[in-house]
């Protein structure tokens, strides 16, 4: 299916920080049929470099991020669901953010937009989702920083949740993942051509841009999914080893895809992401929530480990809270939430059948 | 009915109406199944009973299945998993065939019908006259159809019978409500410590 990212202007959005962006665009794709009741809505959520472009081909020739996950048949059933998948606030494919143009100055925002936290991407969100008229999701799903906003829209808009599904994440981001998100963010900002942001009308930090994204791409794999895919071979071609060659590949091919401003505000929003707002415990905050868990991790995931999965399992079940909880066997590390797909499809596909059955005896 | 859900859903389901189990559990109950396999009865239960079906097995595998099947099932072990539950949450917490192969029974039985109103507990009964036979005349490890297992690959670790269970439950003072005892799929009377094969009590806190 041919699929085409659209765009919905809103007049504007508050933030958790009281300030307010006006005239803010919102990216958007939808794939399957919305039914009368409006009750087979799910938003699927995306990582931090992904976009709304979430299945389909798009004209050019795109496939999305999750297609192998999203369509007719597969783990989200379009030809059940109708999917809703959005580009996040702060981001550069269509939705509102550091390169957008400030309606104010006429000049892109760069540095002055707005810190923009997990909760605003949320907020952006459900604006986005009411406006399609739809008051409570069937499921809010998503990977990674997916993942984080999926946990927000539970425990901020309860009663527009009846199921989560959170991959390969996190309810706060440790020492070790922030630490990871400085050194890209570092990386950007070393690089001259930053210029502190202002780099719209000259030439972007690509240097650093692509740095940031070659340790990005180390975290998502693993020691063994690399020992496999590249060992100690070396290129013929020009003798470097093929794991260099990899990432420079990928951080050049980033560059041409991903705006250096977006990197910082979107890394420094996980960074500042806690459900538990500060507390030590997330029973509290997950008081709140009536919202039908399932939570997967991997095993070799070493960026978001199991135990972060488990922290909010087990809030959950300290609360008797509904919850399935799974550790899928992978060698991919963090990519495996993209990767293995035959698995978590058959597992969504369960989880999602059997809230759609509940939610309408309820 | 098939899987590997072991003898109680057999058991219990083998009149072919889930007749027991859909006896002693009220609908719209909320169910613990501490070892639920592939689901298969949590899943039956929600969808005949309007039960909310909760699981905890250990085997990914078989998690894999229980969650494909709509099961809020999650990959634990029961003697640790319980302890972060709350009091009373659950109306029905079942133990099948597992209370013989946990290290510390009694301390499971407690944690159980702290977190449960009622436990469903079924096991094999180790008086069972095959047994004693089988032990008496060749001396050995007893090997029969119900324990099944060499002695160096047994999962099971304590060898308990019915009376065993009934003086336990007397001592600490359970409250035994119900008590079923089979053979193969025939409901047992008299004598339930020599002729049982499989004791299911339903007990609460006196």
């Amino acid at each position: 299916m041919v699929v085409e990212t659209q765009i919905k202007r809103f007049d504007s959005i508050e933030l958790e920080s009281g300030v307010v962006i006006h005239s803010v665009d919102i990216a958007y794709e939808t794939y399957g049929t919305l039914n009368a009741a409006k009750s087979n809505a799910i938003l699927v959520v995306h990582a931090f470099s992904g976009d709304a472009h979430a299945a389909g081909v798009s004209a050019d020739g795109q496939r999305g991020w999750w297609e192998n996950m999203i369509g007719p048949g597969k783990g989200f059933d379009t030809d059940k669901y109708f999917v809703i998948c959005t580009n996040v606030l702060g981001g550069c494919k269509g939705t509102t953010g550091p390169i957008s143009i400030n309606p104010a100055t006429g000049q892109r925002y760069g540095m002055s937009f707005p810190v923009v936290t997990i909760g605003d991407m949320v907020r952006a969100q459900k604006m986005l989702v009411e406006s399609l008229g739809i008051k409570r999701l069937l499921s809010v799903a998503g990977g990674s920083m997916g993942g984080m906003q999926v946990l927000e829209w539970a425990v901020s808009h309860p009663e527009s949740v009846a199921s989560a599904i959170p991959i390969a994440s996190t309810a706060r981001h440790s020492a070790q993942q922030i630490a990871f998100n400085e050194v890209g963010r570092q990386a950007i900002m070393a690089d001259p051509d930053w210029n502190g942001g202002e780099y719209y009308d000259s030439k972007p930090p690509a240097r650093g841009l692509s740095v940031a994204r070659m340790v990005g791409h180390i975290t998502y794999m693993s020691d063994a999914s690399m020992r496999e895919k590249f060992g100690r071979r070396q290129r013929e071609d020009n003798g470097i080893f093929e794991v260099e060659s990899y990432l420079r590949y990928r951080g050049s091919q980033f560059v041409d895809r991903f705006d250096a401003n977006s990197y910082l505000y979107i890394t420094k929003a996980m960074d500042l992401f806690d459900l538990a707002n500060g507390a030590q415990s997330l029973v509290p905050v997950l008081n709140k929530t009536r919202t039908r868990f399932l939570v997967i991790s991997f095993t070799s995931d070493w960026l978001y480990p199991s135990y972060q999965s488990l922290e909010i399992v087990n809030a959950l079940r300290r609360r008797n809270q509904d919850v399935a909880y799974i550790e899928l066997t992978s060698s991919y590390g963090h990519d495996a939430f993209l990767v293995e797909v035959d698995e978590q499809a058959e597992l969504i596909t369960g989880f999602l059948a059997r809230t759609m059955k509940e939610n309408s005896r309820a | 009915m098939k899987g590997e859900h072991g003898p109680l859903v057999h058991e219990l389901f083998g009149r072919g109406d889930y007749g027991l189990i859909s006896e002693i559990v009220e609908p719209g109950s909320c169910v613990l199944d501490l070892g639920c396999g592939e689901g298969e009865l949590l899943a039956w239960l929600a969808d005949n009973k309007n039960v909310d079906a909760r699981g905890v097995e250990i085997s990914p595998a078989k998690l894999q299945k229980a969650i494909a099947r709509g099961v809020s099932a999650y990959q634990g072990d029961i003697e640790s998993c319980l302890a972060d539950y709350p009091d009373k949450a659950f109306d029905y917490v079942l133990l099948s065939q597992t209370l013989q192969e946990v290290r510390y029974p009694k301390q499971v039985m407690q944690d159980i019908l702290r977190v449960g109103r009622r436990a469903i507990i079924a096991f094999p009964n180790f008086g069972h006259y095959k047994v004693r036979l089988a032990h008496l005349l060749n001396g050995r490890a007893p090997k029969t159809k119900l324990f099944p297992y060499d002695w160096y690959d047994s999962p099971n670790i304590h060898f308990l019978t019915v009376d065993d269970f009934e003086i336990l439950a007397a001592r600490e003072r359970w409250q035994i409500e119900r008590r079923y005892f089979l053979s193969g799929t025939k409901e047992i009377k008299a004598m339930p410590n020599l002729l049982a094969e499989v004791a299911v009590f339903v007990v609460s806190h006196a």
